[in-house]
């Protein structure tokens, strides 16, 4: 049986699960204790407010390493990653970041007991983000 | 290039505290071409450290599709006072600092 084909991006880069695959090292990622704040649309995809918060007590038993931010379709696929420590009090980080287009954004936390977590979300943006010599 | 650090000047001790750092830099992903259809040239941030009391509290490693002028919040206990220390990592080696005071109570 033939298979669907992929369909292609404007440029060459790894798709979304794959790029989780490879943060998590091939490990399970399971969907809750991160919350994604992000806004379902956005006018300018230059910079888009987001907000990550994982359950976590920030003990030095149980603590969130790190939390990465992925994307679905920008020319690369990192937007970030968070190193945190115990101590923290919350694991919550807030940032802006860059999106090309209408995308999905994911946001993967690593705990202490090196488990994983995760939460995606959809943007809709209306003015992308300046990549268009590559479209 | 300008920072902007924004650190409660006081706090109780035990107290959970925000803290929000912000620098002047362009983050220019190398993608984008100026005048003349001229590339201008990839300029990232790749690594940012809040230390307090000369020990890590919180980093970041950064990408292009982080926006201009990046912009971070965390939050730590407050547990003592002293100073956090604030450093942003370009790709080409250059560093910048910043710190800023807290008086626990």
């Amino acid at each position: 049986m033939p298979s669907e084909p992929t369909p292609r991006l404007a440029y060459d880069r790894p798709p979304l699960d794959e790029v989780i695959r490879a943060f998590t090292n091939g490990m399970a990622v399971r969907t809750g204790k991160v919350t994604l704040d992000l806004s379902p649309l956005v006018e300018n995809g230059n910079a888009v407010p987001v907000k990550v918060t994982v359950e976590s007590p920030m003990t030095e038993a149980d603590h969130v390493r790190r939390i990465a931010l992925f994307n679905e379709r920008n020319p690369q696929p990192d937007i970030a990653v968070f190193h945190l420590f115990p101590g923290a009090g919350r694991a919550e980080v807030a940032t802006r970041m860059r999106l090309a287009t209408s995308q999905k954004v994911a946001a993967v936390a690593e705990m202490a007991d090196g488990g994983f977590w995760m939460a995606e979300a959809s943007v809709v943006v209306t003015l992308a983000a300046c990549i268009e010599d590559l479209i | 290039m300008r920072t902007l650090i924004n650190v409660p000047k006081t706090a109780n001790k035990g107290e959970i505290v925000e803290i929000r750092a912000m620098i002047a830099h362009p983050m220019e992903t190398g993608y984008r071409t100026g005048e003349n259809g001229v590339p201008i040239p990839r300029r990232i941030i790749h690594r940012f450290t809040c230390s307090f009391a000369g020990r890590e509290i919180f980093a970041a490693d950064l990408f292009p599709a982080m926006s201009a002028n990046p912009f971070l919040a965390f939050t730590t206990i407050a547990t003592q006072s002293g100073s956090f220390t604030f450093t942003w990592t370009d790709e080409d080696g250059t560093t910048q600092s910043a710190a800023a005071e807290i008086t626990v109570t």
